[in-house]
């Protein structure tokens, strides 16, 4: 299951950073996550509770998801567009020559600690 | 008010798996260990592939295999049969391997004394092209009863990939449909940079031209002159 790994190093890199600012207690991990990542947020929140279960210091801690929109940019036309509805090809010219700007984002944004 | 403050993390998750991916790279390019990423859907013929490759390099490359699976080590085992050295590792239910899972299996096997190990990946066209593993080189096997639409199904997977084995080309009479033309046409669509080489496992039709290959890449990287993979994550 593709959700479990990408959480295994969520919870990695969040107890890195605890470790380095002498973190004990974790109340929130705040991902942003973009439309196109390939990780389905529902799936995510479920593995995350299995996961942090395992864990020292992340039993209690809540995951916050926030979505970030895909948007493709026209080579051609040099107009953007929304990536979901359109695909890979630019509903106002046609073209195949685009690419993404932005929606492929996983990032761990924030820690919200003790 | 809860008594709380916030810390900036601001760091891809993606980005630790690929600073892995960089670190085992630098590690084996020190040992002089060429790794390939074998990927394929289940049943396109990995092992069998492999166990051809072994006898086909045996008097001259020393080459271990790293099965990946889910459950069960079948595959290690007909691998140590054909006369290479296996490690089978599993993923615990995970659909891919990760940089750190390869660097682990890695480690345990020891590659000192070896010149080429294939990483044999979970059977899977999707996740297992989305995580670099950190290998040089990713190889990916399509056979002929999948069908020529997959480049157009499974973009990622042809895009990460230098070399694409169309495998099981001795039932191509059978598939009559499968267009050797028009796969490669759409493999190149997704990457046009990608070798294709029509094989068959079974009869060892093609075997030359990928045994050759390997050589030359092995060669390439022993001294100094290959350039890793540029890894797309969509």
């Amino acid at each position: 299951m593709h959700e479990l790994g990408v959480v295994f190093s969520v919870v990695r890199q969040v107890e890195t950073v605890c470790m380095e600012n002498a973190v004990t207690k974790v109340n929130k991990v705040v991902l942003e996550l973009g439309e196109v990542s390939t990780v389905i947020p529902a799936y995510l929140v479920d593995c995350w509770q299995w996961a942090i279960k395992r864990t020292q210091i992340l039993q209690e801690t809540e995951l916050e998801i926030r979505m970030i929109d895909a948007v493709t940019y026209c080579e051609d036309c040099e107009k953007e567009y929304p990536t979901v509805k359109h695909g890979k090809i630019c509903p106002y010219c046609g073209s195949e020559k685009t690419y993404l700007l932005c929606g492929n984002e996983f990032i761990i944004k924030e820690l919200e600690v003790e | 008010m809860g008594d709380y403050r916030i810390i900036e993390v601001k760091q891809s998750v993606f980005a630790d798996n690929n600073a892995d991916a960089a670190l085992l790279r630098e590690e084996l390019t020190a040992d002089g260990t060429f790794l390939i990423n074998l990927m394929s859907s289940p049943g396109a013929g990995k092992t069998t592939t492999l166990k051809r490759t072994i006898a086909a390099l045996a008097d001259t490359v020393r080459m271990g295999v790293m099965e990946a699976d889910i459950d069960g080590e079948v595959d290690a085992a007909a691998i140590e049969a054909a006369g290479a050295k296996a490690i089978q590792i599993h993923t615990g239910g995970m659909c891919h391997l990760d940089a750190d899972m390869t660097r682990q299996g890695i480690r345990e096997f020891g590659t000192k004394d070896l010149d080429l190990v294939v990483l044999e990946n979970v059977g899977n066209l999707v996740c297992p092209a989305e995580f670099d593993t950190g290998a040089m080189r990713n190889v990916m096997i399509l056979s002929v009863p999948e069908g020529d639409d997959k480049p157009l199904k499974y973009p990622l997977m042809f895009r990460n990939c230098q070399l694409v084995l169309v495998n099981k080309c001795d039932v191509l009479p059978v598939f009559d449909d499968f267009d050797c033309a028009r796969v490669e046409e759409r493999i190149h669509f997704r990457n046009p940079d990608c070798k294709v080489i029509f094989l068959s496992a079974k009869t060892g039709e093609g075997f030359d031209e990928w045994i050759e290959i390997l050589r030359t890449w092995i060669t390439e990287f022993k001294q100094g002159q290959m350039t890793p993979p540029v890894h797309y994550d969509i």
